[in-house]
């Protein structure tokens, strides 16, 4: 044996091996920081890109021009304006209009870029007006209406003259008369509240997502509906009651497996049992609710198991005590402790479910949709789809769509943990 | 001799003189009691030995237990334990750490049951039906054994409906009248009531932990209990608390048959008419409590409380 260490030696080890260990304190502090920074960085990052590319499409640029309701060209007359209105031709005097105010535009080809200034959209715009106010037939208004995405593009600066002609779908020409325009203050941005009143469209500058943002709200309300009490009630029964065996055993280990099929799986799975089986409606928001259901459930199941288990023992021995039966122990007492772990759990399965595309495509939920559902049944896509979608036009006006997609993505996602949170609350403070 | 003769028996000694005809037990040579037929006891065993000495068996017993066995799987952790419990008494579970009185206290509400490993055999009657039998129904026993734990265990829920929660199950009350009534009696017999009479819609858990420990008591009365078990119920509470609860119990006494494990030997002097002696899971000893401090048979009930170990 060595000598025995005397006590002054002993302090002078520890001394010496202080320094060692603050410094390897500090630097894991400092990774820690980078770590968290560098995390941050990327979402600031994600974040600025999202917002500066998403931006210009909460504004619109609308052109002012004198609109004649021509009963002539429009082919109606003021008895039975109501009937011929659908069918009465307002793209005319819109074309009339834009020819009025630039009169010395000659040709077929020239006169054809000119009325691609104005959206498609200002035809139902004046219809709207007309029928609102009959007494506009046959007069000459100033009317607001909106510009092409084209040519929105170039009020917006996105488009500009150092861009090669045959690179842009806004010419010269085109920049000139919008020059123009500006310069007599008939231009003007205005927010794009067509971005969240319309579908889905052909024209970008008529695109909106409110079919969308429907679509996502049906769907997610079918997958709560469906999965939280199922989900919840597994995990009681599993947590709670359940004899532990070689078969409760095998459950756990396949719901833990379930948790990590990929989602397009369940896909397949809704496509084959809810639509070729069980023939469901295609692209119904119930389908979709379903198979994210499905996908939802390990996630809801273990979280709630996890909150549920972690109720202290001593809970359930009080209820027990002042003779509780099992079920009304469970259910006054454990299950309400574990309420914010089981909410937090669900809102995680849920905030998958919003973002999930893939099995959405199996089931047909990737349709081109104009009218808002109004139902479970009806015909509807869902955000992240429709983001899909928009991502994938070539027109340059979707871009911007696009970006804004995601953040209406977002303020759902916020908004559903928003919820959560003041849920968790609530069950927190009893 | 009565049991209620006993409890209402000012003089103790004289109590005790009774108890000890009973089970005559000569100086030095501890006396063994015989259970039922089957259990014979065998001289010159080791020191814990077979059966118990002192007097666990009483004429009219509210409780009593015969040879039990309780096993945690392959561990036993209560062996052939036979005691009676009397009506409107305290009696005293002592022992140290691990010799099985907790578990033998929740034996006596099937409280035992919750762990999945637990197996008991023997028999435990409560007025003579045995609680362990087929068709008992264990929310019934629980409803008339009630139960106090080491750690104060209010619901996270306000003081009213920690009390009102028990008598609502059951359907004790048939309006909200007789609800408030039943919770403000408890609260009072608990001698909470004054200290949270303005504040019976807080949050249980916001009381101090002597609070919260009567707030349980009260619960437990609050569904009119004829046996009360409690589980060391001052351990964790400071000398003021545990003083009151003290005082608690012998007041409640009056009601209640009280069963109370405990490690304060003090305590179970204080409170208790008739002390248990546990060790190593084995019954060593009872009698009355002062016969036990004072003149114990078993030498390891000596060694206990003369502070040799334990």
């Amino acid at each position: 044996m060595s000598e025995e260490l005397k006590s002054p030696e002993a302090t002078a080890i520890i001394r010496r091996s202080l320094r060692k260990r603050y410094a390897r304190e500090q630097r894991f502090r400092w990774y820690g920081r980078i770590a968290v920074a560098s995390g941050f960085a990327f979402l600031v990052l994600l974040l600025a890109d999202i917002f500066v590319k998403g931006a210009p499409a909460f504004s619109h640029q609308y052109l002012r021009l004198p609109v004649t309701f021509d009963s002539a060209v429009l082919g109606v007359d003021a008895t039975r304006l109501a009937e011929q209105a659908h069918g009465a031709d307002f793209a005319g005097i819109v074309r009339a209009g834009l020819r009025e105010h630039f009169p010395d535009v000659g040709g077929r080809e020239e006169k054809k870029q000119l009325y691609r200034l104005v959206s498609l959209s200002a035809e139902y715009q004046l219809r709207d007006m007309l029928l609102a106010d009959p007494q506009l037939l046959d007069s000459t208004v100033d009317v607001w209406l909106p510009a092409h995405s084209e040519a929105a593009g170039y009020l917006k600066g996105q488009v500009t003259r150092e861009v090669p002609q045959s690179e842009r779908r806004v010419n010269d020409q085109q920049m000139a008369w919008l020059d123009v325009l500006a310069q007599q203050g008939r231009t003007d941005a205005r927010f794009n509240w067509t971005f969240f009143t319309a579908g889905d469209s052909r024209e970008p500058e008529m695109a909106g997502i409110k079919a969308a943002l429907y679509g996502s709200f049906f769907t997610l309300l079918v997958t709560f509906c469906i999965a939280f009490p199922i989900g919840v009630l597994a995990a009681v029964y599993l947590q709670e009651f359940a004899p532990r065996n070689r078969l409760t055993d095998l459950i756990e280990i396949n719901i833990n497996n379930l948790a990590a099929v990929p989602s397009i799986v369940f896909g397949l799975l809704g496509l084959a049992v809810f639509i070729n089986f069980l023939e469901m409606p295609r692209s119904a928001p119930l389908v979709g609710g379903l198979v994210l259901a499905l996908m939802t459930l390990p996630t809801i199941i273990i979280t709630a198991r996890a909150a549920i288990g972690a109720v202290s023992p001593s809970i359930r021995e009080a209820a027990l005590g002042v003779g509780a039966s099992q079920l009304q122990t469970v259910f006054h007492h454990v299950v309400p402790v574990a309420m914010p772990g089981i909410l937090t759990g669900s809102i995680i399965g849920m905030a998958q479910a919003l973002g999930e595309t893939a099995p959405l495509l199996m089931i047909g939920m990737v349709a081109f949709i104009m009218e808002t559902p109004a139902g479970v049944t009806e015909p509807a896509t869902v955000l992240p789809v429709q983001i899909f979608l928009w991502a994938d036009s070539p027109e340059r006006g979707f871009t911007e769509k696009t970006s804004a997609a995601i953040i209406v993505l977002l303020g759902f996602l916020m908004a559903m943990n928003a919820l959560a949170i003041y849920l968790r609350r609530r069950f927190e403070r009893k | 001799m009565r049991v209620d003769a006993l409890m209402q028996d000012s003089d103790t000694q004289a109590a005790a003189d009774r108890a000890a005809q009973r089970a005559p037990a000569p100086a030095g040579q501890p006396a063994r009691v015989t259970i039922g037929q089957a259990h014979e006891a065998i001289p010159g065993q080791d020191e814990v030995g077979e059966g118990t000495v002192g007097a666990p068996f009483v004429d009219r017993a509210k409780m009593s237990a015969r040879q039990v066995n309780v096993y945690y799987g392959e561990k036993q952790a209560i062996v052939d334990v036979s005691l009676d419990i009397a009506e409107n008494e305290v009696i005293a579970m002592i022992g140290p750490s691990g010799c099985g009185k907790s578990t033998f206290l929740r034996s006596l509400n099937r409280m035992n049951e919750i762990i999945p490993y637990c197996r008991i055999d023997g028999s435990i009657t409560l007025d003579g039906e045995d609680i362990y039998a087929r068709g008992q129904d264990i929310v019934l026993l629980r409803a008339r054994v009630g139960m106090v734990f080491q750690k104060p265990n209010p619901f996270p829920k306000s003081i009213y409906e920690n009390v009102a929660y028990g008598p609502r199950i059951h359907g004790l009350a048939h309006s909200k009248a007789e609800l408030d009534e039943i919770v403000e009696m408890s609260l009072r017999r608990a001698g909470l009531f004054e200290e949270v009479k303005d504040q019976l819609d807080k949050p249980g858990t916001g009381l101090s932990g002597g609070q919260q420990q009567r707030l349980c008591i009260a619960r437990a009365i609050a569904v009119s209990p004829e046996v009360i078990l409690m589980d060391e119920p001052c351990s964790a509470l400071d000398p003021i608390a545990t003083a009151r609860i003290e005082e608690l119990i012998d007041e409640l006494r009056a009601k209640f048959t009280i069963v109370i494990v405990t490690h304060s030997m003090q305590q179970a002097a204080r409170v208790s008419q008739r002390t248990a002696y546990f060790h190593l899971g084995k019954l060593i000893e009872v009698g009355g409590t002062k016969e036990i401090f004072t003149t114990p048979q078993h030498r390891l009930t000596e060694n206990y409380i003369t502070g040799r170990f334990g």
